[in-house]
């Protein structure tokens, strides 16, 4: 029994209302569909609400009415557009608690995280963005860039409401209009945010949301009068949308997997450097694109540091996501779950040596403890492959160019870690790493203003500041 | 184009080769093809896979070299083809168009050490960091080159003023290769760019599908059919696709579109504190 | 301490230079990483069962404090009283650690807390400036443990530590440690003067190596006093030095805390870097004066239900 315990400390879910059963938003209206399926909150597997299933003809529906909210969306000054933004970014602010709670409950991620994390970001975003609006001649792409037309988004479900921000900020901004497929195991946030857009009187059809499984996004990437498709997901799923497209002329930009190297040199600023790795595997449960998932460590640190890993590990907090206190919470889905047992059961099979602190998992819903693998080489699936989840793979390197050299070997290059107190160090490692975000001496910073995406297999195409109008405009 | 002779000396005709890694071998598969009466390089997939060894291992290097010793090199490159006009006006390509050929290499050599600048820069990010974005060359790029020398060079030197290595398929054989003389005598190192000749649709796919090739720039593909087919065949490894536009005028002014195709935006973090 | 340990300390501290080197050798530490942690530790929500076992702990932690030009015997005798019970209305409530005073005022003090339990703690050497001849801080130590302190809480020089010249801040240590004798040794760093994490990282060890029993933050007397990440940095540093060394300090942090919600932050930040080892008035302590009111009103409203009002308070 610790000397000093911490109660439990729920946030209250009372500030969210949810209703037995979604439609579909379409033309500034919910509705109907033929289809439905459930959305479970992953930390018990109580059914949260019935939701409508998109078939093709719901989706014809949605782009069609974005079409004709195109005339007119994209007709109007900057200057409007931008209020209606502007707009949107306040209401999500005043609802911000709400949507937290929301947020944990449909994605089991902690309430702290979606408290200050994703709902703050979520509302700079559309911020940033509104002030886009009516200086997009100066942004560098011409003299008069034009927006493409009605943008085809599919969103992940590792961060529902924040990858929804990231899609429709930039592409409203520009004066493309949106219909959204939001991931299956997360479509609440984005049917309240359609409510946010009914709030903020934006007019029908400018953003549209459409709820449903792979079926219903890879209508919406094909539909023929989709001109802009903009996925955020796996790379395998980014590679058949790729190939879906080609030839249709229609813009696509995709932000897909990686594997990201957080290299720890022996001059790190050790403590910060525990922190930067605890953050950039165990946060968001690992569900994250970028995350931190290959420590590679200087072999002549190797055993203090991860000591001290263990030490810190041993003070995660992993249960109840309302709970204020909870540092790691549930996996998302059970197919979620399954996919990182089996890959560390694997990592257990090639011998690795698997840790967890102890920790104690609650018996309904999807759980799984923060887990580290040593011992592992280049070799190992779990050096290669993309887990999505609280699992880090510890490898060791001897020089900096050896640690570049492992840190670029993967098809991937989404993001990267530097830590080391030696300026001309870091900057020589940051630019011989083929990443897209490369964080030195921190980790999984996000910003509105701040370009994300990867090189190579982990997508093209930046989401985030200026360059994240790029995407949507001709 | 038959060459000639205006006096009694017999002339010494040049033997049109591939360009790769700095050298021009004739193709491994030991095929020729009849062009203007000249027995031209017919490249194959063994040579696509060549060029492209030559194109990967040369990169690190170019990228790694000073932006301005790039633009010294791009310059060159204008020198030398200046130099050389007669050659080109010889194989029938326009006074006009050379000159605009070589004007385009200035132009671009003017952008080494300054396109980081226009893509890229830093972010003011709520928070204690230091957060810059710049531009990085994607890194192998498989082109299928416009057929004329105004077009070919407006293909190659926007990809290799950024740090890019290039394998182009050229379908213009004698003024490519001519091209490839220029830059084999201008400081460009081997293997930066390599030329075969041949037919894109025989090539092109091992370039689309080539796991080390990272962009694709699909300028010089008439058909459309084969260029859905290779925008297809690049998703394996998703790489940059640049898709061909009917109808561009070459001559107009390019600009930073196709540079900016062709690089990678890296943003770098770093805490700020006492 | 092993008796390797030993012998490797004493070799650092014959030689300056060899001083300099183990102190610039320590992992640097960044501001920005360091206080974000700070920041999400301070975040942790501690509530009803928690927040009164923390609030006792907090009270039994806090060296109750008076270090003004004004104070007088009658006011030493007042706060003295306070400390034995803080909450006169409720025995239940525990007594403070430590009565920490002038030198001057240690007399007046040890007679009210003579065998009561609660220490008494003196500032001694010069404080809060250091700037005296090292006799003077001898003599000043000395009084104030013939007077009855069993705890010094001793400044270092800290222009001597700035200067770089470690070894005198270092000798000054060990010298004061001397006078000290059976007193507990508190090592007062004056962060705010330090300036930067690196120094304080650098000033933690330097004071733990050459024998300090406590670190402590600040003086309460300059503008910027303890903060929570450097009193994140000073636990990381006594954890470190156990683990390196073998033996174990405690951690001040003083001045600037004066709410329940704050001391909790910090028992937090206990918890979650050097856990159960330190939470305990052996190990830690709060260098505060009204700290305590604000632990005694919640502590009233967790008991009662009911928000508590100031006048309800001793305000000694």
């Amino acid at each position: 029994m610790p000397l000093f315990d911490y109660a439990p400390a729920p946030e209250s879910r009372s500030i969210v209302s949810l209703a037995p059963s979604y439609g579909l938003f379409i033309d500034g209206e919910f509705t109907e569909a033929k289809g439905t399926f459930k959305t479970i909150n992953p930390a018990d597997e109580e059914v949260l609400a019935e939701v409508a299933l998109a078939a093709p003809e719901d989706v014809d529906r949605a782009v069609a009415a974005a079409r004709r909210a195109f005339e007119s969306w994209s007709a109007l000054p900057g200057s409007e557009r931008a209020k209606y933004l502007f707009r949107i970014a306040r209401i999500l602010q005043e609802r911000a608690r709400e949507f937290a709670v929301l947020e944990s409950l449909d994605n089991g991620k902690p309430i702290k995280e979606s408290r200050d994390v994703d709902l703050p970001l979520v509302a700079a975003h559309f911020f940033y963005y509104a002030g886009w609006a009516d200086k997009l001649k100066y942004a560098g792409l011409g003299p008069d860039p034009r927006p493409l037309g009605v943008a085809g988004q599919v969103i992940p479900w590792n961060f529902p409401l924040l990858m929804l921000a990231w899609k429709i900020a930039p592409a409203l901004a520009t004066g493309n209009t949106v219909v959204l497929k939001p991931a299956e195991t997360t479509p609440l946030s984005a049917l309240f945010f359609a409510d946010v857009c009914r709030q903020a009187d934006l007019p029908p059809g400018v953003v549209n949301i459409v709820t449903g499984a792979g079926d219903t996004g890879r209508y919406l990437v094909e539909h023929p009068d989709v001109n802009k498709v903009a996925f955020t997901g796996s790379t395998e799923v980014g590679r058949q949308i790729a190939r879906s497209v080609a030839g249709t002329g229609k813009k696509l930009t995709l932000e897909l997997g990686g594997k990201a190297a957080n290299i720890v040199f022996d001059d790190a600023p050790i403590d910060q450097a525990v922190e930067g790795i605890v953050n950039g595997i165990f946060f968001n449960q690992g569900h994250v694109c970028c995350a931190g998932s290959r420590l590679l460590v200087q072999e002549s640190i190797a055993s203090p540091l991860l000591e001290a890993l263990k030490r810190r590990m041993s003070t995660l907090r992993v249960g109840d996501p309302l709970d204020k206190n909870t540092d790691i919470g549930a996996i998302n889905s059970k197919a979620q779950l399954d996919r990182i047992t089996e890959l560390a059961g694997v990592g257990s099979d090639e011998g690795a040596e698997r840790w967890s602190p102890p920790c104690e998992l609650p018996d309904r819903g999807f759980w799984f403890a923060p887990t580290i693998f040593t011992g592992v080489t280049q070799a190992h699936r779990i050096a290669r492959e993309e887990i999505f989840g609280p699992v880090l793979s510890v490898l060791t390197f001897r020089t900096p160019a050896e640690a570049v050299e492992k840190a670029n070997n993967t098809p991937y290059g989404l993001s990267a870690g530097i830590w080391s107190d030696k300026g001309s160090r870091i900057l020589a490692v940051a630019d011989q790493l083929r990443a897209g975000v490369v964080w030195a001496n921190t980790f999984n910073k996000f910003d509105p203003t701040s370009p994300f995406g990867g090189y190579k297999e982990s997508g093209y195409g930046r989401e985030g500041g200026r360059h994240g109008l790029e995407a949507y405009l001709a | 184009m038959p060459k000639s002779s205006t006096s009694s000396r017999l002339a010494v005709r040049k033997t049109y080769k591939l360009y790769v890694a700095g050298k021009f071998p004739r193709s491994e598969s030991g095929r020729t093809y009849l062009v203007d009466g000249d027995n031209v390089a017919l490249a194959s997939r063994k040579d696509a896979r060549d060029a492209v060894v030559a194109a990967r291992a040369a990169q690190p290097k170019w990228a790694g070299a000073t932006a301005y010793n790039r633009g010294q090199v791009l310059y060159r490159i204008a020198e030398m083809l200046e130099a050389r006009r007669g050659e080109f006006k010889a194989l029938g390509v326009a006074g006009s168009e050379v000159d605009a050929a070589v004007d385009r290499w200035v132009w671009y050599a003017g952008w080494s050490d300054k396109i980081a600048q226009i893509a890229g820069g830093a972010n003011p990010v709520a928070g204690p960091f230091f957060n810059i974005s710049a531009p990085e060359p994607t890194g192998v790029v498989g082109v299928i080159a416009p057929e004329t020398l105004l077009g070919l060079v407006s293909v190659i030197a926007p990809a290799v003023v950024t740090g890019n290595t290039v394998v182009v398929v050229a379908s213009n054989p004698q003024a490519a290769i001519t091209l490839a003389e220029v830059l084999a005598t201008s400081d460009v190192p081997g293997g930066v760019v390599n030329v075969l000749t041949g037919r894109a649709a025989e090539i092109a796919p091992w370039l689309a599908s080539h796991d080390d090739v990272n962009a694709l720039d699909l300028s010089g593909v008439g058909d459309s059919e084969l260029a859905t087919e290779l925008e297809r065949a690049a998703a394996g490894t998703l790489k940059r696709v640049v898709r061909p536009v009917s109808g561009v005028d070459y001559s107009e002014d390019p600009g930073t579109g196709a540079m900016t195709a062709l690089l990678e935006i890296k943003t770098v973090w770093h805490p700020k504190g006492f | 301490m092993t008796a390797t340990a030993t012998s490797r300390l004493s070799h650092l501290a014959d030689s300056p230079a060899d001083l300099r080197t183990f102190l610039h050798g320590l992992p640097g530490v960044d501001k920005v990483g360091i206080e974000a942690r700070a920041a999400a530790l301070g975040t942790r929500s501690v509530k009803t069962t928690s927040k009164a076992q923390a609030i006792d702990l907090a009270i039994r932690m806090v060296d109750l404090t008076t270090l003004e030009g004004a104070d007088t015997p009658g006011k030493v005798r007042a706060l003295s009283a306070k400390a034995l019970r803080p909450d006169p209305a409720d025995p239940t409530c525990p007594p403070v650690a430590a009565v920490c005073v002038y030198p001057a005022m240690v007399p007046t003090a040890a007679a009210v807390l003579a065998g009561s339990g609660v220490h008494l703690a003196s500032v001694a050497t010069a404080f809060p400036s250091g700037q005296a001849p090292l006799e003077v801080k001898l003599a000043d130590t000395r009084d104030a443990v013939a007077g009855g302190a069993d705890e010094i809480d001793m400044v270092i020089s800290r222009g001597a530590f700035l200067a770089g010249d470690y070894a005198k801040v270092f000798d000054e240590i060990v010298a004061v440690k001397e006078a000290a004798g059976p007193a507990h040794l508190k090592v007062i760093l004056e962060t705010g003067e330090l300036a930067t994490y690196d120094n304080v990282r650098r000033a933690s060890w330097l004071a733990m190596l050459a024998g300090a029993d406590f670190i402590k933050t600040s003086t309460g007397k300059v503008g910027v006093n303890a903060t929570p990440p450097v009193t994140l940095l000073m636990l990381e540093a006594v954890r470190d030095f156990r683990e390196r060394y073998g033996r174990q300090v405690g951690v001040k942090p003083a001045g600037g805390i004066r709410t329940t919600k704050d001391a909790i932050k910090y028992l937090v930040m206990i918890n979650e870097t050097c856990g159960d080892d330190w939470l305990s008035p052996d190990w830690f302590r709060f260098g505060a004066s009204s700290l305590l009111n604000d632990l005694l009103m919640q502590r009233t409203k967790l008991t009662t239900g009911h928000y508590a009002g100031p006048d309800y308070f001793t305000l000694d």
